[in-house]
């Protein structure tokens, strides 16, 4: 169980509470609730109800999609400092993602009632919750260009054939190197390297990328090859 | 076997990549992440998504499978 103090800090640090008064933390502190997650915890299930929202104080949790067939769409990570599950508590309706602990976790949760409190009271959380959903839609607006897939699928196989044995650019890379490289998210490149694993064209083994099909790969670069 | 790759310049000592590690592969030594997992590793890429400062890195060598370089 952490203090008073501890919470305040905490809450001190993170981008909801900026411009917050040690007066105005002091009375959200008494909100909040701890919570403990441990490794591959579910602690929301998209389409399940929401009635908090949480802060990360300690570890790692993702926030994914699942498709019918049972794929999985990370959607982000989450670090201390970060929170989530705000939407649901703001128009109502259910959690629009699953959320599992990458590791154990300390969550500080604040009950929607009590964050109905806040918003309406405090108009400096307010502006802070407006601006950080602002963000979000902004990084779904891009999200959502990138998944229009098979874009991106090309840029990274572009990448693969430019970066293999023999040719100009051949070097190491990583998923974030190859995100950097095609403009997209981490995830997006991740997902993407399924997907030319699913067609055969690669096979991911390790830290091999081992281009199975380069001919493949070259069409879906320029599909008039 | 190919280990991820540690920058101590960059690394904050946080420890989210010890956490996120399913195979326990990462401890922290004098507030540095260092890997200590052997074979053990999956090279899942976690530790080097959940890191911020880019302080790890899970490369990949991209290589032409036999079959391929006997088509080109």
């Amino acid at each position: 169980m952490t203090s008073t103090e501890e919470k305040i800090r905490f809450l001190a640090g993170t981008a909801l509470m900026k411009g917050a008064s040690p007066d105005l933390l002091q009375e959200i502190s008494c909100y909040v609730f701890e919570k403990t997650l441990i490794r591959s915890e579910v602690i929301l299930t998209e389409g399940g109800e929401a009635d908090a929202m949480y802060f990360v104080v300690e570890g790692v949790l993702k926030l994914y999609k699942t498709s019918t067939e049972g794929k999985e769409q990370i959607v982000s990570l989450m670090r201390p400092g970060d929170f989530f599950n705000e939407v649901p508590l703001l128009d109502g309706g259910a959690a629009p993602a699953n959320v599992e602990a990458l590791s154990g976790a300390l969550l500080y949760g604040i009950q929607k009632t009590n964050l109905g409190i806040i918003i309406r009271r405090y108009p400096v959380i307010t502006v802070n919750l407006l601006t950080m959903l602002a963000k979000r839609i902004r990084y779904l607006i891009s999200l959502v260009e990138d998944l229009s897939f098979r874009s991106v699928s090309s840029r990274v196989a572009k990448i693969l054939l430019e970066n293999a044995p023999g040719a100009a650019a051949g070097a190491r890379l990583t998923q974030r190197d190859m995100a950097a490289m095609a403009g997209t998210a981490r995830e997006v490149v991740s997902r993407s390297l399924k997907y030319l694993e699913e067609l055969g064209l690669i096979e991911m083994r390790h830290h091999q990328i081992v281009i199975r099909n380069s001919q493949g790969l070259k069409r879906l670069v320029e599909p008039d090859i | 076997m190919a280990i991820p790759e540690i920058d101590t310049t960059k690394c904050t000592g946080c420890g989210l990549c010890v956490s996120v590690c399913g195979r326990n592969g990462l401890v922290l030594v004098e507030s540095h992440s260092v890997f200590v997992g052997g074979d053990e590793c999956t090279w899942c890429g976690m530790c080097e998504a959940v890191c911020e400062h880019g302080a790890i890195s899970c490369p990949y060598e991209i290589v032409f499978s036999e079959q391929t370089e006997a088509d080109s």
